[in-house]
Order: structure tokens, then C-alpha cells, then sequence
């Protein structure tokens, strides 16, 4: 495994006004490293990751993206999106574009690739999550787990370097989750470097190199899938193991 | 079952009869019951009466050429009244001789509005077709049209600010240089031209006898005011719109201020300020045409009603979309143009269309300032003393036009609505 990495996250602390929700954050990430964050609800897993793109703002320590540090600059915002793919719980396709259009739009206006390019790329995408027959209709028109595989093929087109996923199977009916973990499994295997906030654990175990267990705005234990779910030492990690394991 | 019918397969039977056709419409929707039944004979009867006396009132009893008011007297509707007046109320106090330049500049702006309607006009075609249409409509009403070294310099100002930001790091280095260099010489020659070292040249551009402003009148006026008043609020509102969402607080507080104000007073009252305030600010010697203080008090108006429509647009969509927008990097102006506007017009077309019908209509209220109108001159014909006393006739004749454009609005809207939604509901 490579060893430089590709994210550090060093002292990061943020408020939602008097709530803490992220406290003294550590965390490094090598490249091609695959991580699982999970945890109860509002535990700040989803303030976690979104804090690498900049989705939400952070009050206090660094962040190292690809060895760019994230500040106020839009300039250095940009730089580190154009790095960073990310994939929604709520798919968040743009509804007024086709299938295809969606995965162009970002290659065509950010990267200014050309537009027969950009459509070659998308297709080579769209076939990879195996829906090329779906390109010319609209989000509106596709199933749950088809949406979200056009979303992780929409974060792809982008080529990045890292890729965050936001719980992207809460949404999805039971029988689209496995689609659209295949999809994510077959990605893991290519080496991309993950962030992935999810409550499947067979994903967990079958792609990750470490899972977080994160509970009010902590990270309270780390440590690989089989050690993580054979001997969580903390207790807080036994009662939710305990807990989401029993219906699992 | 005792049907042996294979699983799987079912018969189809055509409905009963008493649900198809005419007679199963009107049963079921007219006569389903007493109660429904009586109200509908008394609902057809009511409005077979109200028919009746207006058909003989307006076509039956009615003048449809007179020599004068008194030949109308003692009948039914005088609409020889609107034969003798149409072109005044259609064209206003416009020398009358030269009639078809409005009627020409009339059928221009139909002309644009109708091509501007299509949805596959809406590319750069578009760009071209206005200007044309704007310059012809323009050149017919004032005769004369005279373009100041000024107003060029302004152009290239604009123009060259526009492309160098929009194709910055898009076109090539040559291309944004020349950007560059049309900003630059607008800017300069401004200064220059301000500092009295350019002449005051001008291009004259002489194609008719001048007319001016004070002189047009009806339906030019009305669908001048309209269409500009409406072509430049509605950039303006989504601008406002905008900046009212916008995290800086400066400009967040400016546009608030501007839409609060502008909202809370009447247009009446912004009318005269423009008509009447506005000279006394300005330095003596300036004048500003009325109909222009007009129409900028329209566009002041009706930009700051659209700006709290297209906000309305702008709320009802999901925070996701502007955080997908963010993660892939998409600058703030991509973002807007390509993922946030398009979806909020959408969502807002039924209210925005029924604003620009308001405000179509609403352009009557410039009368207040002396400007006339559509419905101010068809308010003049009635002043004839020869054809005092038929006002119902000629504001029935006024209202059947603005219905015309008004209705063709809201069936446009309709259109728009399903057009844009195509393959895109849920």
C-alpha cells in the first residue's frame, strides 16, 4: 500500500452555533486506502466528510487535501472539489438535465474538456454502472438505485482522485442497495481512495481497510473490519454493534 | 370461476354503454342527479338570457356605420363610433399620413414576441432577432434615430466587460485579449469623450420625417412599454433576486432595501416622482424624454415584484442541488445559469406569467403622466363632441384587445409549462 497521503485531517473542531459537533478530529488517509465511518445518528459523520469538499465550513484545525489546505479561497476550494467526488443519500441528479447531460455538465464547464470528449467518457461511465441504455432520459424517469449509480458515475466523470460517499444506500429500497453496492465494491477494488458513511457492515467488511466508529462528534475507535467487528473495545462501539448488528 | 379461462388472461369488455359518448358525458356530469339537473337548466338558462340582450345590444340592434354620433341614437350598440376613431385609438395623435410606420412597428414586436415564443428560438438567434427588431420598431416610431459616439463607447464598455469575465479561462488568449481591448477603448474613449477631448460625434440615421414621443400614442406605446418594461425587469428581478439570497451583507441589504421600498408604494406614485421629481435632481439644461422616465419607472416596478417571484423559485429548491453543484467545483455563476435558474424559472412560470399580464395591463396607469396609452386614447375618442356619450362601445372595443394579449400570454404559459417540463415529472 502507498503510503503518502492523500488526506489529513489534523485538530479539527466545529460548532453549530453552541453545539459541538466535530471535537478534535484526527485523521489521515493514504491513498487507495478505503475507509468506513459509521455511527449513531448525529454522531457528525456526514459533518465529517463534508468537511473535506467544503460543504460545511470548519472553525478550527487544518485540513490537507492533496496537499492543498482548505481556507477561505475559492480558488483553493475549487482546486480541492475538482479532487473530491462526492455521492448524496438523496442522489441529488439535476432533475432539469438527461442522463448524460448530468455526467457532462462538470467535464464540460469545469475541466473544459469538449463536449464529444466529455459524452465518451460519460458513456464509458454509464456502461461501467451498467446503465448506457438510460442516457437520454431524465432523472425523474429512473429507479432509486439507477439514480444513484448515475450519481456515483456523475462524481466519476470528474476523474477523481478521492471519492465521499454519504450514506448512498439510506435512501434506496432494499432490493436496489446491492446494484448499487456492486457498483462501489467494484470501485474499491480499482484502487480509488473512499470515504464511505454507511451502516452496511457487509460493505464494511467485504472492501474496507479501516472502519471509524464516530459518536458525538468524536472518533471513539478505528481499527480494521475484523478486528473492529470481532473486539470493539470501547463500550459505546459494543452497545451500537450491538445494536445495528441484531437487524442486520 | 366456472370460465375456463387460461390463468393468466383476461376479458376485455368494452365499457357500459351509458359511460361513452355525448348522452354519457351529459349524464354523468350534467344530469347525475335532481338537484344537478335543475341547476344546469337554470345555469343554461341564466346564461342564454344574458347572451340574448347582449347579441341584441352589440349585433342585432346595432350601428355599424353612422355620419356621426346622432345617426347612433334610439339603437342598440354605435360601433360606428370605433369605425371612425380605430386609427386614433390604435395609433394615438402619430401623424396621421404616416399610420403605417406604427402599424409596421406593431407588427414588429408581434413579430419578435411570436418567434421569441418558440422554445428552439431560445440560442443566439435570439440575440439577433431582438436587436433587429428593437432597431426596425425604433427607427419606424421616431423617423430619425441618432446614435451618440457615447452610446457606442457605452457598448463596447459592456460588451467587452461581459465577454472578458464570461470567457475567462474558456476562450483563447487572443479572443479574451480582444475582449480586453473593446473594454478598454469603451472605458478610455468614455473618459475622454466626458472630458469634452472627443467631439460630440454622431451617425445619423434618417429614414422618415421625426416624430416625437409626445406624439405616439395607443397600442405602440402600451406594447413598447410592455415589452421593454417586462425584456429589461426581468433580468433585473432575477439580479435581485439573487443578491437577496447573497451572503454579503451589503448587497443582501441594498436589494432587500430596493424591493422593500419599490413594493411599497403604488406604481401611480413612482410614476410622478419619475415624471415630476426627477427633473428637479438633475442638473438644469439635462433632460430625460418622459416616455423613457416612464418606462424606467416600470422596469424600477415590475423588477422588484419579479425579483420576490423568482426568490420563490429560488426557495423551493432542495439545498441538494446546490451541494451537488458545489462538489463538482462549479463556479458560483455556473452554478446559477446552469443548475439553479433553469429550475427555478420553471417552477415559477404560472405566477411570473400572471405578473407580466399584470404588468401589461398595468401600463395604463402611465395616463397619470400625460403619456397615451392604449386605453388613454380610446379614452381620448370619446372627448369628440360629434360622438359624446357611447364610452361602453369603445372600452368593450379596448377590452377585447387587452383580452387578446392577455389570453394569448396565459395560454403561452401553459404551453411553456408543459414544454419545459417534458420527460422531467416525477
Amino acid at each position: 500500500m502507498a503510503t503518502n497521503s492523500v488526506i489529513e485531517m489534523k485538530g479539527v473542531n466545529k460548532w453549530y452555533g453552541q453545539f459541538h459537533v466535530l471535537s478534535d478530529i484526527n485523521l489521515d488517509v493514504k491513498e487507495g486506502e478505503k475507509i468506513v465511518v459509521c455511527g449513531p445518528s448525529g454522531s457528525g459523520k456526514s459533518t465529517l466528510i463534508r468537511c473535506i469538499n467544503r460543504l460545511e465550513e470548519h472553525q478550527k484545525g487544518d485540513i490537507v487535501v492533496h496537499g492543498v489546505t482548505l481556507t477561505n479561497d475559492v480558488k483553493n476550494i475549487e482546486a480541492i472539489r475538482r479532487e473530491v467526488g462526492m455521492v448524496f443519500q438523496s442522489f441529488n441528479l439535476f432533475p432539469h438535465l438527461t442522463i448524460l447531460e448530468n455526467l457532462t455538465l462538470a467535464p464540460i464547464w469545469v475541466k473544459k474538456m469538449p463536449k464529444k470528449d466529455a459524452e465518451e467518457i460519460a458513456m464509458g461511465l454509464l456502461k461501467r454502472v451498467r446503465i448506457p441504455e438510460q442516457a437520454n432520459k431524465y432523472p425523474g424517469q429512473l429507479s432509486g438505485g439507477q439514480q444513484q449509480r448515475v450519481a456515483i458515475a456523475r462524481a466519476l466523470a470528474m476523474r477523481p482522485k478521492i471519492m465521499l460517499f454519504d450514506e448512498p444506500t439510506s435512501a434506496l429500497d432494499p432490493e436496489m442497495v446491492k446494484e448499487v453496492l456492486d457498483v462501489m465494491i467494484e470501485l474499491a477494488k480499482e484502487g480509488m481512495t473512499m470515504i464511505c458513511v454507511t451502516h452496511e457492515m457487509g460493505f464494511a467488511r467485504a472492501v474496507a481497510d479501516r472502519v471509524i466508529f464516530m459518536d458525538r462528534g468524536e472518533i471513539v475507535e478505528q481499527n480494521e473490519p475484523e478486528e473492529f467487528f470481532a473486539h470493539p473495545k470501547n463500550e459505546r462501539t459494543k452497545t451500537f454493534l450491538g445494536q445495528i448488528l441484531h437487524h442486520g | 370461476m366456472s370460465d375456463a379461462m387460461p390463468t393468466g388472461e383476461r376479458r376485455q369488455l368494452a365499457p357500459p354503454v351509458d359511460h361513452t359518448g355525448v348522452m354519457g358525458w351529459m349524464r354523468r356530469n350534467l344530469f347525475s342527479s335532481w338537484g344537478n339537473g335543475i341547476t344546469t337548466i337554470v345555469l343554461i338558462a341564466a346564461v342564454a338570457w344574458l347572451l340574448s340582450g347582449f347579441l341584441h345590444w352589440a349585433v342585432f340592434t346595432a350601428t355599424f356605420t353612422a355620419p356621426n354620433g346622432q345617426a347612433c341614437r334610439g339603437h342598440g350598440a354605435c360601433w360606428a363610433l370605433i369605425h371612425e376613431k380605430y386609427r386614433y385609438i390604435f395609433f394615438g395623435s402619430f401623424p396621421y399620413q404616416q399610420h403605417w410606420r406604427p402599424l409596421l412597428a406593431v407588427l414588429t414586436m408581434l413579430a419578435m414576441l411570436v418567434s421569441s415564443a418558440d422554445r428552439r428560438m431560445w440560442n443566439g438567434r435570439l440575440v439577433v432577432i431582438w436587436l433587429v427588431g428593437t432597431f426596425i420598431t425604433f427607427l419606424l416610431m421616431f423617423g430619425v434615430l441618432s446614435f451618440s459616439i457615447s452610446f457606442f463607447l457605452t457598448i463596447a464598455l459592456i460588451c467587452g466587460g461581459i465577454g472578458m469575465f464570461a470567457r475567462a479561462g474558456v476562450g483563447t488568449a487572443v479572443e479574451v485579449n480582444g475582449w480586453r481591448a473593446m473594454a478598454a477603448i469603451g472605458a478610455v474613449g468614455l473618459v475622454l469623450r466626458i472630458l469634452d477631448i472627443l467631439p460630440a460625434w454622431s451617425l445619423n440615421i434618417r429614414a422618415f420625417d421625426y416624430v416625437e414621443t409626445g406624439l405616439w400614442g395607443g397600442l405602440p406605446v402600451t406594447m413598447i412599454l410592455a415589452t421593454y418594461g417586462l425584456a429589461f425587469a426581468f433580468p433585473y428581478g432575477i439580479l435581485l433576486a439573487l443578491g437577496r439570497r447573497s451572503n454579503l451583507p451589503l448587497i443582501k441589504g441594498l436589494c432587500v432595501g430596493f424591493i422593500e421600498l419599490i413594493r411599497g408604494v403604488p406604481l401611480i406614485s413612482l410614476l410622478i416622482m419619475a415624471s415630476v421629481m426627477l427633473p428637479l435632481f438633475l442638473p438644469s439644461g439635462t433632460t430625460i424624454d418622459k416616455f423613457l422616465r416612464a418606462l424606467v419607472a416600470v422596469i424600477l416596478f415590475a423588477g422588484a415584484y419579479i425579483a420576490e417571484i423568482i426568490r420563490g423559485g429560488l426557495q423551493s429548491l432542495p439545498k441538494g442541488q446546490f451541494e451537488a453543484a458545489d462538489a463538482m467545483a462549479l463556479s458560483y455563476p455556473q452554478k446559477t445559469i446552469l443548475i439553479i435558474l433553469p429550475q427555478a424559472l420553471r417552477v415559477v412560470i404560472p405566477p411570473l406569467i400572471n405578473t407580466f399580464i399584470g404588468f401589461f395591463k398595468d401600463t395604463s396607469l402611465v395616463l397619470i403622466i400625460g403619456i397615451f396609452d392604449f386605453l388613454n386614447t380610446a379614452n381620448q375618442a370619446l372627448v369628440d363632441p360629434n360622438w359624446a356619450g357611447f364610452p361602453a362601445e369603445v372600452y368593450l372595443f379596448a377590452a377585447f384587445v387587452y383580452f387578446c394579449f392577455c389570453f394569448s400570454m396565459s395560454r403561452y404559459s401553459k404551453y411553456l409549462e408543459v414544454e419545459l417540463n417534458k420527460g422531467t415529472r416525477r
